[in-house]
């Protein structure tokens, strides 16, 4: 099989950056805004995160390339990669308990977080849509993983700081939450352009 | 819930728990997609439909499904309606559907559809059930369509796609930043705080919508 390394290698920088996903794809908001109060869950949600980003994009694309394609149950993507996902984080969750229960503790409760995560969900559907084989995929995950995370140090780092701030009482929690990211997606706006796909 | 009340189930999910605005629940597409209030508009009547329906194949199944696997069930049962949705959307709304494809199959990662599958379907019966999902979906709709008009008049000086904002025969685009990624948020953070502003100047509430966070 053919490889086209640079391709990937292009699909992996503009997901991280160009397009990262919270802030030129508006995904996985619900996670972005309720775990960046502090930098220690932040930094475990990036790890978990990331890692069950590259296991299901890779389960979900066997799946996809050597059941669905062939048997023409594309219309299906949905519930099969949410059932997927959901089985994986499931297993995942059990082991973990099991086998080194320290992690668990740390990380256990973000793995129950991230089942219905739209982001989780969207890197196989947009693998799907796109024909990508293998090797991009995983790249489409890493890189997208690895945006999230920094997405999440970034917030994370700007809100603990936040606490020392007078905000409007309006405007606290939430609100101000949005008018940063919305600062930051500016800033991430610069990237636009560096690579055309 | 003995003595349904059709009229607090209603208020309760445009106003007391807006999805959007008071919930802060599934705001990935309300920022994602309300650049154009039409975007906002058809996607908030996908989503209406599927709580409508999520909600009253739930209420209707509530009694057959072991509580053990309850989550799994309400799961596959939104999987398969957003699927409905989906392929509808993809052969009759093309134009949208290629720009918005992806919003609309995640409706299935939807907190607020699970959540009242769970909190009212899952307890109430029948028609209760379709009035909570509706009014509920009804004030997602809303939310969507107050961004959009916001989002679509301040950056591209149109509503619904017809230009309104006109100066010697030339549009004008007042802000352009507004239907940027950027805007979306900025438009979010504005409204929420304004609605947080309105609720404890003139309601007496405690403002802190979206404060859960």
């Amino acid at each position: 099989m053919h490889i086209n390394w640079e391709h990937v290698l292009t699909i992996f920088i503009a997901s991280a950056l160009i397009n990262n996903f919270v802030f030129s794809r508006y995904l996985g908001l619900c996670i972005f805004f309720g775990v960046t109060k502090r930098m220690e869950t932040a930094v475990g949600m990036s790890f978990t995160f990331t890692a069950v980003m590259l296991v299901g994009a890779a389960l979900n694309w066997l799946i996809y390339t050597y059941v669905m394609v062939p048997y023409q149950l594309g219309f299906l993507k949905i519930v099969i990669f949410i059932g997927v996902v959901a089985a994986f984080v499931q297993a995942a969750d059990t082991m973990m308990k099991k086998m080194t229960p320290a992690l668990y503790y740390k990380l256990g409760i973000y793995l129950a977080l991230i089942v219905t995560n739209c982001i989780i969900l969207a890197v196989p559907l947009i693998n799907a849509d796109e024909h990508y084989g293998l090797f991009e995929s995983m790249a489409l995950a890493l890189g997208s993983g690895l945006g999230f995370s920094l997405a999440l140090i970034i917030m994370a780092s700007i809100r603990e700081k936040l606490e020392l701030a007078d905000v409007p009482k309006s405007f606290q929690g939430l609100p101000i939450s949005f008018v940063l990211t919305g600062l930051i997606a500016l800033a991430f706006l610069g990237f636009s352009g560096m690579i055309t796909l | 819930m003995t003595n349904t009340n059709y009229g607090t189930i209603f208020k309760n999910g445009i106003f007391g728990e807006n999805p959007v605005f008071r919930l802060a629940l599934s705001l990935c597409p309300a920022v994602a997609v309300t650049s154009g209030v039409k975007n906002g508009f058809l996607m908030g009547v996908a989503v209406l439909f599927v709580m409508t329906m999520v909600n009253a194949t739930v209420s209707l199944i509530r009694n057959f499904i072991n509580p053990k696997v309850r989550i799994p069930s309400y799961m596959f049962i939104i999987a398969t309606w957003v699927t409905v949705t989906d392929q509808v959307m993809a052969a009759t709304q093309r134009a949208v559907y290629k720009d918005m494809g992806l919003y609309i199959m995640l409706i299935v990662a939807f907190a607020i559809v699970l959540s009242r599958a769970e909190m009212f379907a899952s307890r109430n019966k029948l028609l209760p059930s379709i009035v909570d999902g509706a009014s509920m979906g009804l004030g997602f709709l809303l939310a969507l369509v107050l961004l959009g008009i916001f989002r679509e008049f301040l950056g591209k000086g149109s509503l619904w796609g017809h230009q309104i904002l006109v100066v010697d025969g030339k549009a004008v685009k007042p802000l352009l930043i507004m239907i940027l990624p950027t805007g979306g948020f900025f438009a979010m953070g504005f409204m929420m705080g304004f609605l947080n502003w309105i609720d404890r100047k003139f309601f007496g509430g405690t403002g802190s919508g979206g404060g859960a966070h």
